[in-house]
């Protein structure tokens, strides 16, 4: 039954690939590609609700489904195997669920698209990687699926590639993931080399009976190799860069892959390996250090970006910086807790932009919209409700998940330290600031629409703000489902210093205060007039510079990597060694022997009395040097 | 100077003749005649040598190089005749032009 999740939606990658794409012939219409990629993906969100019952019968003993055997090298086989645990079913859940329903916006937000059926086979394809990346046993079948979400990724960035900058941002967001994937790679080999095997759960088991028989290998080392590859994939400093630009592609696309599931792959590995990162108290700080520190730098910038998916691209880094902070200071089951609220608000602020981005022709610089909220209610209400929930308003979803991050960054044994807390909470609050400016720019105060865009604005069709709705109504009460009990047994909660216990209320109502301080100041500085926003940033010119430019992270890169980089290409590699070295060497000997045929060509002027002449030379040659040596 | 002596420097003489003639003439058929001289002093030399080891190996060789130069001969006359039938002389300078 595993099986059968997982490749559903490879089936229909392989039937709309090949019969509604140019490749087939476009042999199907539309109805065709819509029950096809929306009805295999909703097949396996029921296999896989049905696999979460089986396990409950199974008292939660986790279901183990081997497919096929890879290879067996010396005694340890490599199996392509699925295992179905507590944690799996969270994933596998989210990654269907939500992904069955923005196929179904899909359906909607491309229904205008010449490369319908294409779209919606990379659609499949990701999700049938991720599913192999969320259900497989070992890391080895996990890191097939790694791979190839990456690949559709890039695919799905790159899909409206006749724009030569959106094939640029697809390149560089599958760049940007095979450098830290080397990082993931090693720490595979470390693994494979001390323990000989791959499987996630027997790697856990070794780590965990320390005591008996210690691996032969530094948890730290390891920790620290995967969390390399865990940086690539979810987008944290500093291999954040890719991220943003990943906007390129189609709304869901951003939705899907780049905020609901692709990128908490990471976070899924961390919490998966997390038998390995209990041992690992220093790999466990670096993860917290980075992921605070990415949290708080990727909010500072959303604060002043005008495009409204740039907004939400950094706002997803953020967020995925809460997520490592958590498993940073060893709350796994909180991590993945804010990855499935986060999925659910994330997803329905990305498709509320599509929506807007939608209803606007294109259109999506903030600076150009506002006062959409009477034309466009349903996308407003549920966009509303989802900044809202990102915000950490009670009682919606992110308030939850991002208290608990806030609790365990504060008080956890496993590295939790005020510091922690601060930075967290400084982001805690940017984040209400900047979701609220969003939704002011986006939906209120006076339209700045051009005359020609504001005549065309309209809601959306059914099949998008049905979606919308039913996202907006899990974040709203997503966060009531207790994941992180629920993960306990699997992911156990870090125990909290005795002494710190009395701060749990204050530090709740102090979140609170904080997420509607960053509302209260979005309503004062955006609400009113716009001079007032203008006057701050004007005043702070510098500052704003700086965030506006994002650091200019990616013109550091530019200057330290990339241009070293190609001038070593260019100089050393390409003119020296192939052009100089290769080439000249072959042309040098070419040209030799071109030069000697030219001299020895002279000897043989067709004189047959000179060839006499040499002949005899030769004789009497031959014979001196006879009569001379015997 | 006994006679095997003697042969051999006949027969080293005959090729010197030969080669000498090969090298300073002109004339395309003297040439082929100067090549068929060397070849019998190479014959002579064997036949010496065959003498005076008492085999029959170096007699048989001489045989074989008869063949040959027959079979030099019959491909080298026409050869010189197409020659001549196409510039009218027998001179060797006026054929520098078939080199490759």
């Amino acid at each position: 039954m595993l099986t059968a999740i997982v490749l559903l939606p490879l089936l229909g990658f392989v039937l709309n690939g090949v019969l509604a794409t140019q490749l087939g012939g476009n042999r199907v219409g539309k109805p065709f590609v819509v029950v096809v990629g929306c009805g295999l993906p909703l097949v396996a969100f029921a296999l896989a609700v049905k696999a979460l019952f089986d396990l409950q019968h199974a008292n939660y003993a986790p279901l183990v489904e081997i497919v096929y055997r890879w290879a067996t090298i010396g005694d340890s086989p490599f199996e392509i195997a699925f295992y179905f645990d507590r944690l799996t079913a969270v994933m596998t859940l989210i990654v269907t669920g939500v992904g069955s329903v923005i196929h179904i916006y899909s359906v909607g937000y491309m229904a205008h698209d010449r490369s319908f059926g294409r779209f919606f086979a990379y659609l499949n394809l990701f999700l049938f990687f991720m599913l192999l990346l969320v259900l497989g046993r070992s890391l080895l079948v996990l890191f097939v699926g790694w791979e190839g979400v990456g690949l559709a990724s890039y695919l799905l960035i790159g899909f409206w590639f006749d724009d030569l900058a959106n094939a640029r941002a697809g390149k560089k967001a599958f760049i940007t993931n095979r450098i830290g994937d080397a990082g993931f790679l090693l720490g595979m080999f470390v693994l494979y080399q001390a323990l000989g095997t791959l499987d996630m759960d027997r790697i856990n088991a070794a780590f965990a009976f320390t005591g008996s028989a210690a691996p032969a290998v530094s948890a730290s080392l390891v920790g620290i190799l995967l969390f390399i590859g865990a940086t690539g994939k979810s987008a944290q400093i500093p291999l954040h860069v890719w991220l943003p630009d990943a906007m390129a592609g189609p709304t869901p696309v951003s939705a899907l892959i780049h905020a609901a599931t692709m990128v908490t792959a990471g976070v899924y590995l961390v919490a998966r390996m997390s038998g390995v990162y209990l041992q690992a108290p220093e790999a466990s700080a670096v993860i917290a250090i980075v992921g605070v520190a990415t949290a708080f730098f990727a909010a500072t910038i959303a604060v002043v970006q005008t495009d409204i998916k740039k907004v939400l691209a950094y706002s997803t880094v953020s967020q995925l910086g809460f997520m490592f902070l958590a498993l940073g200071v060893g709350a796994y089951g909180v991590a993945i807790f804010h990855v499935v609220t986060h999925a659910f608000f994330k997803a329905c602020l990305f498709l509320g932009a599509g929506s807007v981005i939608h209803a606007l022709g294109g259109e999506q610089d903030v600076r150009k919209m506002g006062g959409l909220a009477r034309r466009i209610p349903i996308t407003f209400l549920t966009f509303a409700v989802a900044t809202a929930a990102i915000a950490g308003i009670p009682p919606l979803a992110g308030f939850f998940s991002k208290d608990e991050i806030l609790w365990y960054a504060f008080a956890s044994k496993q590295g939790g330290s005020p510091l922690l807390w601060v930075v967290a909470a400084a982001t805690a609050l940017m984040t209400a600031f900047y979701m609220f400016r969003l939704l002011w720019l986006t939906f209120l105060g006076r339209s700045r629409m051009d005359h020609e865009v504001e005549h065309h604005v309209h809601e959306s069709p059914w099949s998008m703000t049905g979606v919308l709705l039913l996202l907006a109504m899990l974040s709203a009460v997503g966060g009531f489902i207790a994941l992180p009990h629920f993960l306990e047994p699997q992911l156990p909660l870090p125990t909290v210093h005795e002494s710190l216990h009395h701060f749990e209320t204050p530090l709740l109502v102090l979140s609170v205060v904080l997420a509607l301080a960053g509302l209260a100041g979005a309503a004062v500085l955006f609400g009113g007039p716009p001079e007032r926003a203008q006057a701050l940033q004007e005043r702070f010119a510098g500052v704003h510079r700086w965030l506006s430019g994002k650091y200019f992270i990616d013109e550091l890169y530019e200057r330290v990597i990339g241009r070293p980089l190609v001038w070593l290409s260019d100089r050393v590699f390409l003119n020296l060694s192939d052009r100089w070295l290769l080439d000249g060497t072959l042309n040098g000997m070419g040209a030799l022997g071109r030069w000697g045929g030219g001299v020895l060509s002279r000897v043989q002027n067709g004189s047959l009395h000179r060839y006499a002449w040499f002949v005899m030379m030769g004789i009497v040659g031959a014979l001196l040097w006879s009569w001379r040596h015997v | 100077m006994d006679r095997t002596q003697l042969l051999i420097g006949l027969a080293m003489a005959l090729f010197s003749i030969g080669l000498l003639g090969v090298i300073v003439r002109r004339n395309v058929l003297v040439m082929l005649m100067c090549m068929e001289l060397m070849l019998n002093g190479v014959n002579l030399s064997l036949v010496t040598f065959a003498q005076q080891t008492a085999t029959t190996v170096g007699a048989v060789l001489v045989f074989l190089i008869f063949v040959v130069a027959t079979a030099e001969i019959a491909l080298a006359i026409p050869i010189v005749l197409l020659l001549v039938r196409g510039k009218r002389t027998l001179k060797l300078d006026a054929y520098n032009d078939l080199k490759g």
